[in-house]
């Protein structure tokens, strides 16, 4: 490229000043820009310093500048979070001594509890019972009818509220099953596999079983009750449904009875505010499975 | 360096334009065109159109806070964006018709920059005199008569930026409400940042950009070229007939008497006898200002007129140019017509099969069942029901399936429930199959939800599946 401007030059074709700037032969023809163009331009370069003083913008080696006008996409995220805790503040300090059995006769109330409910579910309480509620092996799943300690509103906000077989809280509900290796034969907890077997309707060793509902009149009844229904006060699960928290099959059953079981779940009600518990006994009740 | 040996430039200042005041059919057409053009802007938001009690009654509101748009007995909710998708690529086709037809009419005469620059420069002869005084005034000293006439300009223009700017806004929410609260400064800030922004706009774009906007900032003077052809009827002088010009005693045998009448009135500030360019919004001003030159010497119109390029050159081969109606009507326009047409009756055709009753089923898929104790197999589906009457609606719902299924619904006893008006509501329903129900035991089991207005017996329905156990 020749860099030659010392004079100027008209294309002959087009009786266009050029720039007098040249390669390979091709000139460049000045077709001048309109002087607002620049001005503009200018001014875009004013407001992007302006704005680097103003926002934060240059990265540093931690975090970055701060900007004047102390702006923060965190700061705004409080803001709103705060705009809508004083929106909220009526309904929740409602919903906090609310009656949960009547909760759904208050339009507004209900289903300020259900999305708030589910919130805290998914914060809390979807580790172990799932995202979707539908539970895991050795974790409940709260879509169903089927309930340990009860399913009515209450039941479940007093669960969700003192929890389950945990230290922390002296009026959680508790239950324990003893560990039959330590107690039965090997024999014995057969017969009783096999009586389970028979009640909840799977296939079953006809002879074992009748051995086996002796075993279980002497050991099992006191809770599970004489049918093997369970025992909701006693936080006994039915047998004889077609629902199992830990699996219904022959070796889980084995397994079951010889070391026992022993779920836990943490007391909310020391964690979480009186609304929180109240909002995700309401969703959880609203599941499906409430009662 | 001497000053000839300099660089030159590579910015230019806006050369000033004054056009002057022309009298002629496309002037009077212009006139008409920005009459009814503005009279649409800023009075359809106080037309009046009765919804009953619970709706707007304003006919043309794009209610932005409740997700609605009304257009007189039409309302668009979003699930029926492509309704607004339809209308824009329909305006696309429009433009691609008209501008392989008849070039740049939508610059010259209905394009808003065009129609308020038009305006404002009513304004400025109105204020400050035509073309020569205008040029006096510009080369005049800043004295005192300067100030007051320019002072009176701007003030003018400003009250039209400012209306431009209020009737935008009028066009989301209840006119005579916001009208009454814009004056009362009670309105939202977000009316007031509007406003300001389109009043800055009107005013530096209509009073002092004018055709630097066409020039460097719209997209579509650069998008036009590709919809032009030989046969698209564009703004042309007549150069075989004018040429050479030349005053009337100078003896030249052409009829271009070079009088300047198309310069001066251009509002780009071209000279069309150059050719075609791309600054000429084929407003055709200069055609009215070279036909009254032309009756007053006696020599035939339409030395400048609207001409194809194919008509160059048979006029210049000395055959007769085509007609019109061969201009307009070729494969090109015909096939955009017919987009722009199809498109058009798929609209007014779903707006017709569009019920005012309707629903959407999301099944839930975590989990895809739910095992109950006495070993039902249950499905959940959380139903949107959606009312676009003005009133509360009792909706009834159920299911049909080869299979036997049954429905509840969450929170009741009963099947049906309340949707209020113009509104929706999420249903939780659950699908259960008892045991010994085939569907609890097969993979898939297709079921069709069905809605009916009570009221008005209208029925809606909507396929899904079921989701029965099936052992490993
Ligand atoms: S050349 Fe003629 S048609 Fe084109 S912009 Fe100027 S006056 Fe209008
Ligand atoms: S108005 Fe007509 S006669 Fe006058 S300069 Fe233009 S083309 Fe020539």
């Amino acid at each position: 490229m020749s860099d030659n401007q010392t004079e100027r030059r008209v294309d002959d074709e087009t009786g266009i000043e050029t720039t007098g700037h040249t390669w390979d032969g091709i000139e460049e023809l000045n077709n001048p820009l309109p002087r607002w163009w620049l001005w503009t331009f200018y001014a875009c370069i004013v407001w992007g310093i302006g704005y680097c003083i103003a926002y934060p913008a240059w990265p540093l080696v931690k975090g970055a500048t701060e900007g004047l006008l102390g702006y923060s996409t965190r700061g705004e995220v409080a803001a709103d979070i705060e705009m809508f805790k004083t929106r909220n503040a009526e309904l929740s300090t409602q919903l906090a001594s609310a009656d949960l059995e009547t909760l759904s006769a208050n339009d507004a109330l209900q289903r300020y509890a259900v999305s708030g409910g589910a919130a805290v579910f998914r914060t809390h309480c979807s580790q172990c019972h799932g995202s979707g509620a539908a539970g895991a092996k050795g974790y409940p799943n709260l879509l169903d009818d089927d309930w340990l300690w009860g399913g009515s509103v209450n039941e479940i906000a007093y669960s969700v509220r003192h929890g389950i077989r945990n230290e922390q809280d002296s009026d959680a509900h508790w239950s324990e099953m003893p560990a039959f290796g330590e107690i039965l034969e090997e024999a014995e907890i057969e017969t009783a596999v096999q009586y389970v077997l028979k009640i909840s309707g799977a296939d079953h060793d006809a002879g074992l079983a009748a051995q086996g509902a002796v075993v279980f009149e002497e050991q099992c009844s006191s809770c599970h009750g004489e049918d093997g229904k369970g025992m909701i006060d006693q936080g006994a699960p039915n047998l004889a449904d077609a629902i199992w928290l830990y699996g219904g099959d022959a070796e889980t059953l084995r397994e079951t009875i010889t070391y026992s079981r022993f779920g836990v779940m943490p007391a909310w009600g020391l964690r979480l505010t009186d609304t929180d518990v109240n909002a995700v006994s309401a969703y959880v009740h609203q599941l499906g499975g409430g009662q | 360096m001497s000053s000839s040996e300099l660089p030159p430039s590579l910015y230019a200042a806006r050369e000033p334009i004054f056009p002057r005041r022309v009298s002629g059919y496309f002037r009077r057409l212009k006139w008409w065109v920005m009459i009814v053009t503005l009279a649409v802007y800023y009075l359809t938001p106080f037309l009046r159109w009765d919804r009953g009690p619970n709706l707007p009654d304003q006919a043309v509101l794009v209610d932005l806070a409740n997700r609605r748009f009304y257009f007189f007995w039409i309302e668009i909710w979003p699930h029926e964006f492509y309704f607004v998708a339809g209308l824009l690529i329909m305006a696309g086709l429009g433009l691609f018709l008209f501008t392989s037809a008849l070039g740049r009419v939508w610059c010259g005469y209905t394009c808003p920059q065009t129609v308020w620059t038009d305006l404002f420069i009513l304004v400025e002869r109105w204020v400050e005199g035509d073309r020569n005084a205008r040029v006096r005034l510009w080369n005049a000293k800043w004295d005192f008569r300067k100030w007051r006439l320019r002072l009176t300009k701007w003030m003018i223009w400003m009250v039209i930026a400012i209306a431009t700017g209020g009737a935008w806004v009028f066009y989301f929410t209840d006119a005579p409400t916001l009208a009454v609260d814009l004056v009362q400064f009670t309105a939202h800030p977000v009316a007031y940042i509007s406003i300001a922004i389109l009043t800055a706009t009107t005013f530096v774009f209509g009073g002092f950009m004018r055709e630097q906007v066409c020039i460097y900032m719209c997209p579509w003077p650069r998008i036009q070229a590709a919809m032009m052809d030989d046969d698209t009827i564009t703004v042309a002088y007549r150069d075989w007939r004018g040429e050479p010009r030349g005053k009337k005693h100078e003896n030249t045998t052409g009829d271009c008497i070079d009088c300047m009448a198309c310069v001066n009135v251009c509002p780009t500030g071209i000279d069309i006898r150059d050719g075609q360019q791309m600054e000429c919004i084929t407003c055709a001003l200069c055609i009215d200002a070279c036909d009254e030159v032309m009756e007053k010497i006696g020599k035939p119109r339409g030395l400048i007129d609207y001409l194809a390029l194919s008509d160059e050159k048979a006029e210049r081969e000395g055959t007769s140019p085509k007609p019109i109606i061969k201009h307009v009507l070729r494969p090109r326009t015909i096939l955009y017509t017919a987009l722009w047409s199809l498109i058009g009756i798929g609209l007014v055709f779903a707006l017709f099969i569009r019920a005012e009753i309707d629903l959407t089923v999301a099944p839930v898929r975590n989990p895809t069942f739910v095992t109950l104790s006495d070993g039902s197999i249950r499905n959940i589906y959380d139903i949107r029901l959606r009312n676009k009457y003005g009133e509360d609606r009792k909706f009834h719902l159920s299911l049909t399936s080869d299979q036997l299924l049954r429905i509840e619904l969450q929170g009741t006893l009963e099947r049906s429930v309340v949707v209020p008006a113009d509104s929706t509501l999420l249903q939780r329903v659950y699908v259960t199959a008892r045991p010994q129900d085939p569907a609890a035991g097969i993979a898939r089991t297709d079921l069709r939800f069905w809605v009916e207005d009570i009221t008005s017996q209208e029925r809606a329905s909507a396929a899904t599946v079921f989701n029965g156990k099936v052992s490993q």
